[in-house]
């Protein structure tokens, strides 16, 4: 598993009397293969997750993926590390389902023959084959949520953070993306606040007020997180 | 609401299988002939060669229809208008080639996917790089375009229903304010997702 490794990382949001912090101080080694995320509203978890690939840049600290300086080797990071994100609409660039899985292979050096054998894997393996050719804005929420999903992982990443990837989604499609995310080989880091997902996880964060407050197996992490909430 | 932009239907007639550039370059000749020859019986050639081009294309009729009567809005007032303070002769002209473009148009959409389209226009657009142009940006623009008109037809649904939910009566503001918000928004969210999947590298 990759190892990234965030290193006494400060970050603020606002300027003058606005400025907030939003991460104070965090130090935090992670190589595990499944890797949770929780915490309040507002606690951090987002703006954390940010830093694995360089959409957010740290006031201060740094951020690493093996070894891979999230800043200064941005374009490199991104192309291991695959990003998804709660509102699955913003993420699909493509009018149709093949084509927007396609999309991200364009700027692989990859023949035209490669890019679309990759493609059809892809829809196979999600349950998109019967929507090659679908116009993505006709897809149910879970169904557009595997479609980005499966976009991101048609170009391999070894490590892939998904922020509250289920939020917007019902039981049923949740349980579909919690399926293709149990089988994934790759390393995973998951903000989620449906705990249910963290069963089988090996490490989970607990954040409050941009800080990791607990660090532990899931069950105990998720209890410390409810004894927290509760006050 | 109607769908102003028609989506590839796969397909494999002969249309289907020209070329986007072919096909592209068959609808601004027409453009541009129609622009200079838009006499009533020249303009029916060319709207009787559009919908020869839906048959051998082997479209449903349905969606023939469904184009046009979204384009009768439009097309029926302008008509009368024309006819009125013109002539037929000139209202039948202009009205006939503006819906026999449309159509084409629409021929030309539902039988080439955006990618060969966008491949296209990115291999046009190629001299741009001398002015320090990314052609593919170019061809990316087209594409986030076509994608959202169906992100902004989507939300203006949200937001009227979130509106009937509330019982609020249809006032445009009451429509354009969180129409605007919910898509300023969705344009912040996705030039995030594109920066993650290495547009911006
Ligand atoms: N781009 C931004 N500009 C200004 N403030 C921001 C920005 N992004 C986040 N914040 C603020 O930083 C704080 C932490 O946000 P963050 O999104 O990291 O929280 P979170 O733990 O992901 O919360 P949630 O569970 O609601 O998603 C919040 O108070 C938020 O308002
Ligand atoms: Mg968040």
């Amino acid at each position: 598993m990759p190892e990234i490794r965030v290193a006494s990382v400060s970050h603020s949001f606002g300027d003058g009397a606005a400025r907030r912090p939003v991460l104070r101080d965090v130090d935090v080694v992670l190589t595990e293969h499944r890797i949770g995320i929780v915490g309040a509203n507002g606690s951090g978890k987002s703006t954390f997750v940010r830093l694995l690939n360089g959409l957010i840049r740290p006031d201060a600290g740094t951020v690493t993926v093996d070894g891979r300086d999230t800043v200064k080797d941005g374009r490199e990071v991104r192309r291991r590390v695959g990003f998804c994100f709660t509102d699955p609409d913003a993420q699909i660039v493509m009018p149709t389902v093949a084509e927007d899985i396609a999309f991200g292979l364009r700027r692989r050096d990859l023949s035209r023959a490669e890019r679309e054998e990759r493609t059809r894997a892809a829809l196979t393996a999600y349950g998109l084959d019967g929507h090659a050719d679908h116009p993505a804005h006709l897809l149910s929420g879970g169904q557009k949520q595997l479609l980005a999903l499966a976009s991101v992982l048609v170009t391999e990443p070894d490590l892939l953070v998904l922020d509250e990837p289920t939020t917007l989604l019902d039981l049923r499609n949740a349980a579909m993306v919690r399926r293709v995310v149990d089988g994934l080989p790759q390393q995973v880091v998951l903000v989620t606040h449906h705990l249910d997902l963290l069963d089988g996880f090996d490490r989970v964060l607990v954040f409050d007020d941009g800080r990791i407050v607990h660090d532990a197996g899931p069950a105990e992490a998720v209890s410390a997180y409810r004894a927290l909430a509760a006050g | 609401m109607p769908n102003p932009v028609p989506l590839y239907l796969p397909g494999d007639s002969v249309v289907h299988r020209l070329g986007a550039g072919t096909k592209l370059l068959v609808l601004l000749t027409a453009g541009v002939a129609l622009a200079l020859w838009r006499s009533p019986w020249q303009v029916g050639v060319a709207l009787a060669l559009v919908l020869f081009g839906y048959a051998v294309a082997r479209l449903p009729l349905r969606t023939l229809l469904r184009q046009v009567v979204s384009l009768a809005w439009i097309a029926v007032p302008l008509l009368v208008i024309q006819w009125i303070f013109a002539s037929w002769e000139i209202g039948v002209g202009v009205v006939g080639s503006f819906v026999t473009l449309v159509l084409l148009a629409g021929l030309v959409t539902l039988t080439t996917r955006t990618t060969a389209m966008i491949d296209v226009v990115v291999r046009a657009a190629g001299w741009l790089r001398r002015l320090g142009v990314d052609p593919e940006r170019v061809g990316l623009m087209l594409a986030l375009g076509i994608r959202s008109v169906h992100v902004v037809l989507g939300l203006a649904e949200e937001v009227r229903e979130a509106q009937y939910a509330r019982g609020l009566r249809a006032s445009p503001r009451a429509f354009a304010v969180p129409l605007i918000v919910r898509s300023l928004r969705h344009a912040d969210r996705l030039g995030e997702a594109l920066t993650a999947r290495g547009v911006d590298d």
